[in-house]
Parts: structure tokens; sequence; C-alpha cells
């Protein structure tokens, strides 16, 4: 029995090891750069990808190594090319925009390596030499996982040294500090910046390539280690290494026991063991105050709508209602998916944009709505009304939950949360194969016989979506809001005046959810069933990208940016490689228009106005 | 050696310099006086490529460096030091020299980290302290000694003398003597000026971001009205 417990605890320590080594570079990389690199797994997959190529080609013990440090040393150089084309150009923008622009190389890469290594999973070779297991307290362990067990410590060690060491790592853990400094002493930030990329890249590259012995390699990877990743980098404190070693062995270790007693537990654990460190020491083990700048929305006034807008928006609303009229088929159905989108980006704005608080995990509150719904139905055999109340009950509940963690904290830590959060429920329905379906999901959840017509179901849409969005209007320019925006520009000041901000901030998180929910009971009617990655990051990034096309800075911005998005995904998802040409879009937008379409339109108004004679 | 011309900086829409014109020459001292908020630091930080003005020329040892990149700034052989301590606080006093390191030049004094021990007892005491719990007088010592590290031609001192103790501030006047008979140029921003007297050649005088005086401390003494309007005695 001791030896198996001791088995487990090896496992664990194994599992850490690459860990450590992705969280590592995340985290060198955010400390110097601050920017929160979503395409951080991405790295990890392409080095695994490019190690299985060379280790397949490369013969005995020696071309396995040498195939294992050239993969990660190829990433790191994929790595300098991502900086250099892309994250230079946004180093000032908000970090808002440098998630989704890092989110966009995600997709880029996932139909990069579709291409080039195709979708099925491939099978590595043993690592030569270590390819057999050892007995420990008659226990079998694999020998390359002992392997692991070394090289996770040895590699922290050569990551120390060369920071305390070297010229170039006092010149890091100096920018970390104070860049404006260090480049005001003659220190070039590019170089600086590239160079940390690479670092941070050839740890993420070599953290996959050393999983390729243990574990088939796939399309799937990179967002499966980047929510770990990320967890780690924050349980460890953002910026210190040190850190996500330990928190890396915390997780792994607690995972590896944690399976004996639940087999599901490893797809929340780690996201329930960050949110617990969080509560206690909001930076994290390692971390300080400092650390936490970061994730922040780009603050400017409301504008309130001109009667313009108003007049504008009421006509595209009894235009919306008459829409039954003109059609019956395809245009009711991608117009109930643009309500459903629009309420989805504009709850997230009122998170966003009116409280100040970045959520990475906003589709959460959406799927609770939507499971919600479904499993009223399905399970407790609730008519549809009801259920679709259910719905943002249900979304209002949890928000209610995590949002109590959320509000505690703030910055990139209170993002990250965010994140954990919508893993831990994203894993439960992914598990919970009972209740949910797993990844099967629930099927025929259809509406209620007097509401099957779609023209019908369309105005059942029209009419909660509008009501959620005056709701949304209502709330921003109420007094309510106005605390809220208060504490968005200065918290300090809104609680040297009196009022309890997190009370403020944790009714919005629960409004923003409920309103989430909304479009989650709306959206699993309209379809008919739901799956587990209504949860997943992908759609709270879906969310983030939508508000950010439209721009934080106005109400409307959200509208057009859902309807922007649902307009070039229904479009480009017909394409090949549909994941690369979205990505290059995203790219594009935010490159090209950092603030975004209603920014965009705003400025082509004022220049109309002012070309008008006086 | 360091000219500006007509330099006009804004923040946000704040007009902070109005035409600021002044130069420094070779081995000189000079003197930048104002009140708080009269745009001292904003000169500085325009001269160094911190901000980058919306008008007016930069030029030093001939080149043109106006907007250029503060470490383009600094290779020029500009050194810089801020008004707020800005140490790097989680790194070591050595470390901290480490980071302003830059070849030796031929036309400017060269400072080795002994040398620089020498001229602040203290901090060779305490190189291996990290520098967020020197004391303030240290850590501004601190600032100007890594900056020395990069060999510069001309300095920028951004209030040198605020907020430090008496004695301090005379070791900080005798360091300003040490620097010029090195050779090397020095713009020193200052509130006080009986301590800019004690250290500069010559003075210019900036109130709500434009010259009201350039000249010497006893053409500034012939006329003092001036230093009545402009200066916080
Ligand atoms: N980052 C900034 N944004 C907006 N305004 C600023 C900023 N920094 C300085 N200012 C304003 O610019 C003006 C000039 O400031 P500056 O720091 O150059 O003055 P100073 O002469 O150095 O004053 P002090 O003696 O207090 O250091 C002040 O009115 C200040 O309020
Ligand atoms: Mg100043």
């Amino acid at each position: 029995m001791m030896g198996f417990y001791f088995a487990q605890l090896l496992t664990g320590l194994a599992n850490a090891s690459s860990l450590f080594l992705i969280a590592s570079g995340l985290s060198i990389i955010f400390g110097v750069t601050r920017v929160v690199n979503f395409a951080h797994g991405s790295l990890y997959m392409l080095g695994a990808y490019i190690a299985y190529s060379l280790v397949t080609t490369l013969p005995g013990v020696f071309g396995f190594w040498t195939g294992v440090i050239l993969a990660a040393v190829a990433t790191a150089f994929i790595g300098a090319a991502i900086e250099i084309l892309i994250l230079r150009r946004i180093y000032h923008s908000p970090e808002l925009f440098q998630l989704v622009a890092t989110f966009g190389v995600v997709l880029i890469v996932q139909d990069a390596a579709l291409a080039i290594w195709g979708s099925e999973d491939l099978l590595g070779p043993r690592a030569p030499l270590l390819d057999r297991a050892v007995r420990i307290f008659g226990e079998p362990i694999p020998e390359y996982d002992l392997a692991l067990i070394v090289i996770g410590p040895v590699v922290l060690g050569l990551i120390w040294l060369l920071f305390q060491r070297t010229r170039w790592g006092i010149l890091v853990r100096a920018a970390t500090q104070d860049r404006e400094m260090v480049g005001a002493l003659g220190v070039n930030q590019h170089v600086l910046f590239t160079s940390t990329f690479m670092v941070g890249s050839f740890l993420a590259g070599l953290g996959g390539a050393l999983q390729v012995p243990r574990e088939s390699v796939n399309l799937l990877m990179d967002l499966n280690i980047i929510g770990q990743a990320f967890v780690v980098v924050v349980i460890g404190g953002m910026g210190s290494v040190t850190g996500a070693f330990v928190a890396a062995v915390i997780i792994s270790v607690a995972n590896a026991f944690g399976v004996l007693v639940w087999p599901q537990i490893s797809l929340i654990l780690p996201f329930l063991v960050m949110a617990v460190v969080l509560i206690v020491r909001p930076y994290g083990l390692f971390g300080t105050p400092a650390s936490a700048h970061g994730a922040s929305v780009p603050e400017a006034p409301l504008r309130a709508m001109p009667p313009a807008g108003i007049a504008v928006a009421a006509i595209v609303a009894v235009g919306a209602a008459l829409l039954p009229l003109a059609d019956d088929g395809f245009l009711l159905v991608l117009g109930i998916d643009l309500l459903v989108a629009m309420l989805f980006a504009a709850s997230l704005h009122l998170l966003m944009g009116v409280g100040g608080m970045v959520s990475f995990g906003h589709a959460a509150y959406f799927g609770l709505g939507a499971y919600a719904a479904a499993l009223a139905v399905k399970s407790l055999g609730l008519p549809m009304l009801p259920a679709m109340l259910l719905g943002p009950v249900a979304a209002a509940f949890g928000a209610m939950v995590f949002g109590w963690f959320c509000v505690r904290l703030s910055g990139v830590y209170l993002a990250m949360l965010t994140l954990a959060a919508a893993q831990i429920l994203w894993g439960i329905t992914f598990q919970w194969q009972s209740v949910t379906g797993g990844d099967d999901g629930i099927l025929g959840v259809w509406p209620a016989r007097w509401a099957s017509d779609r023209a019908v179901y369309f105005y059942i849409a029209l009419a909660l979506c509008g009501a959620g969005l005056l709701i949304i209007r209502r709330i921003a320019h109420s007094p309510f809001g106005y605390v809220l925006r208060g504490g968005r520009d200065s918290a300090l000041r809104a609680e040297a005046i009196g009022i309890d901000l997190k009370a403020h901030q944790w009714l919005g998180f629960i409004l923003a959810g409920a309103l989430a929910g909304v479009a989650g009971s709306v959206f699993v009617f309209s379809k008919g069933s739901v799956f587990p990655d209504t949860l997943a990051i992908g759609h709270s990034v879906d969310g983030l990208i939508m508000v950010l096309l439209g721009g934080v800075q106005s109400l409307l911005g959200p509208l057009f940016g859902a309807a922007a998005f649902v307009l070039i995904e229904d479009w480009v998802m017909r394409l090949d490689h549909w994941r690369a040409i979205f990505g290059v879009i995203i790219l594009a937008i935010v490159l090209l228009a950092p603030d975004g379409i209603a920014g965009g339109v705003g400025r082509l108004l004022t220049l109309l106005r002012l070309r008008r004679p006086a | 050696m360091l000219e500006v011309t007509a330099l006009n900086t804004f923040y946000g829409g704040a007009h902070i310099l109005r035409d600021v014109t002044l130069a420094v020459g070779p081995h000189e001292v000079l003197a930048l006086l104002g009140r708080n908020g009269a745009g001292k630091s904003t000169t500085m930080r325009s001269v160094m490529g911190l901000v980058r003005p919306r008008s007016g020329r930069v030029t030093f040892a001939g080149a043109d460096m106006t907007g250029a990149a503060p470490y383009k700034a600094c290779r020029a052989g500009l050194g810089y030091v801020p008004e707020d301590r800005r140490v790097f606080r989680e790194l070591t006093v050595a470390e901290n020299l480490e980071v302003g390191r830059r070849e030796a030049r031929p036309d400017a004094p060269s400072w080795s980290v002994d040398q620089l021990f020498g001229l602040f007892p203290n901090l060779a005491e305490r190189r291996g302290t990290a520098a967020g719990r020197l004391s303030g007088g240290e850590q501004q010592m601190l600032t100007i000694a890594r900056t020395l590290m990069g060999n510069p031609r001309l300095i920028l001192l951004d209030e040198p003398s605020e907020g430090i103790s008496p004695l301090i501030v005379e070791q900080m006047a005798q360091v300003i003597g040490e620097m010029k008979s090195r050779g090397l140029a020095v713009m020193v921003s200052e509130q006080n000026l009986h301590f800019a007297r004690l250290v500069a050649d010559r003075a210019v005088i900036i109130e709500k971001g434009e010259v009201r005086f350039e000249g010497t401390f006893a053409a500034l003494d012939a006329a003092p009205e001036i230093a009545r309007e402009t200066l916080a005695l």
C-alpha cells in the first residue's frame, strides 16, 4: 500500500515537470511584457508536434534528445516571430487586445498544425534507454518519469542561474519592475522583450517535447494545457518562476492523489486549488501586489446615446420585428443567433466596460443558463417558459458563488479566477455524464408546441433579449452603474468616500451572469441541444472578441461587435481553414482598428459632421 | 552640447512646455529652476525621449535626438536620473549598477564600480542589499551611481536634493562637483536656489512651462524680483 502511494507521488512529480516548464515560460513572459499569452499552449503543442516529427526521424538516444532540444529551439523561433510580428505592435494597448490577439494566434496555429500533422492523435516512441519501468517499493515506475522528475528541478536551477548570474537575467528582472527606467538606462526593449519571449517559448516547447513519450500528440493539447498553466502561474504569483515550480508540484501531486478518491477530479481540481490559494493570498504564493498590474479596461467615460442613436436603435428594433414577414427560414435562424450573441456580449460588457472587471470566463453563465433550461425540460419535465426562467436563476446563482470570490481580486488575478470558475463548470458538465450527458450533451430541447413555429420563437427571443438589453442600459445609467464606473476608474476613491465597492461589484457580477443566463436559455431552445463547449474557454473568448470588435467605450459597441462576429463567423465557418481565416481577421482588427467598430463608426460620424458646413 | 529649441510638450490635452529653449555647454553645470509643477521634469523627460514633444528640436553633440527612443538617447551619451528614486527595488545594489553599465566611450569620463563605491561609501557597504531596503538618501545615491555606470557625456539630474537630509545634500553637492571636474556636463533641476548656487555655473528658470530667466547667478542677483516671482523662497 505504502509503495502504491509512493508511486502515485512520483507520477504527480513527473507530471509537475512538464507543467512547470510551460507555466514558467508563461510567467516569465508575463513578468516582463505584461502580456497574458493565450498562445502559450499553442507553443507547447507545436513543441510536441515538432518533437514528434524529429524523434521519429532521428535514431537512437542521441537522436531522441537532440530532437527534443531542437523542437524547443524551433518553438523559440516561432515565439520570436509571434512577438515581432504581432505583440510588439500592441504592448501599449489594453490587455484585452493582447489577449484576443494571442487567441487569434491560437486559431492560426491550430489550423497550421492540422494542415501539417493531420487530425489523428500521434503516438510517439518511448525514450530510448528510458523505456522500461523500475520497481520501487514493489511498484513499477517508468524510468522516463524518473527522468522527468530530475529534469524539472534541473531546469528550475538553470533558470535561476540565468536570472541571477547573467546580465540578461538582471536586465529582465529589472524590466519586470520598471520597464521605462531600463530603457532610459540604454537597454533596447525590443531586443529584451523578443529574447524574453524566446526563452518563454523555448520552455513551452521543451515542456511539449518532453510529453511525446508519455502521451499522444493531438490538436487539443493547446487549450487543455493553457487553463492549467494559467492556474499554476496565478497560484505561484505572476512573474515568479519559483512560484510556478511550487504551484506545479502542488497541483500535480494533489491531482495524483485526488484521482484516487474521485477519478473525474482532475478537470476541476487545479481550479479549486487556485480559488483557495487566491482567497488566502490574493497575489499568489510568491507574487507581490505590483505583479497584479495587467488586465485593465481602457478608461473612457460611457457616452450617452445621442437622439440620433436612439432613433436608429428604434428603427433597427422595428426592422427586426418585421423580419419574420420577410423570411421564415435562414434569416430567422441567423436573427436569433444575433440576438443571443448581442445579449451575451452586452452582459459581458456590463461586467467589463461598466464594472471594470475583465472576465475570461463569462461563457460559464451563458452555459449555466443553457444547461439549467435544458435540464428543467428534460429531467424536471417543466414547460418551456418556466424552464427559460430557471436558466437565468441558475446562472445568477453560479455568478453569486463564483463572483463572491472574484470581486475580492483585481486585474489579471480576477480575470484568471473567472477563467478558473468557468473551467470548473466546464469540467463538471463534461464529466457528470449521468446528468449532463457529458460530451454528448443534451439533445432534443425544443420549444413548446405553441412556440415551435420559427417566427413565434423569434419573437420570444426578440422580447427576451430586447428586454435584457434595455435592462443593461438602465443599469449602466443608474446610480448603481455610476458607482460601478467610479470604482472602475478609482477603487481607492470609491472606498474612501465610504462606498462598499465589493458589494456593488458582486451585485454587478450576479446581474451580468443572470443576463448571460437569459441569452443561454434563449440559445438552447433555438438549437435544440447544448454541449459542454458552450462553457468552454473558446466561447468566453468569443464574447471578448465581440466586445472588442465593437469597442469598449459605448453601450452600443457590444451590439455592433456581436453582429459583426456572428456574420463573420457565419460566413467563415463554411470555408476551409476557417480557424486560420478567423484568426487572421481577429489580428487584422486588433492591429488596424484598435477602438473597435463602434469607435470606427464614431470617428466616421465626427468626420462627416466636420465636413458639414456649420 | 545639448540644445533644446522651442520645445512644446503635451500630456494629453494639457500644454505643459511652451517653446522651451535652453542649452548646456560641455563641462558646464546648468541649474534648471522652477516651482512645483513648473515643467522641470517634463523638460528632462522630453530630452530623454520619455515623452514625445509635439514640436521643437533636441540636438545632442550635433545629432538630432528629437523624439528618439530613450535607449538611443542613453546610447548617445545622455544620462538620466529620475526624480522619484526609481531604483529596482528587488535587485541588489550591485545588480542595480549592472543594469546601468555600458561600454566606456572615448568622449566621456568612464566610471568603474570601484570608483563609484569610492564616491558613495554607503553603497559600498550595502552592495548585496536589495535596493528597496536602502534609506531614501542611499537610494538617491544609487540612482546617480547607476546612471554614471553608463559613462554619459551629459547627465540630467532631476531634483537630487529633494527630500533627503542636509548631510546628504552636502554630499550630493560634492558629487556634482566631482562630475564636473571629471569633465561631465550636468543639467540639474532644483527648487532650491541656495543649492543651485552651490553647484551650478548658470541658471535657467521656468515657470508654467515657459523660460523666464537665463543667465549667471550674478545676473539673477541683479534682478531679485525674478527669483521672488518664480521661485518659492
Ligand atoms: N503624466 C502626466 N499627465 C498629466 N499631467 C502631468 C503628468 N506629469 C506631469 N503633469 C503636469 O505637468 C506639469 C509639469 O510637471 P513637471 O513634473 O514637469 O513639473 P516639475 O517642475 O518637475 O515639478 P516638481 O518640482 O513637482 O517635480 C504639472 O502641472 C503636472 O501636473
Ligand atoms: Mg519634477
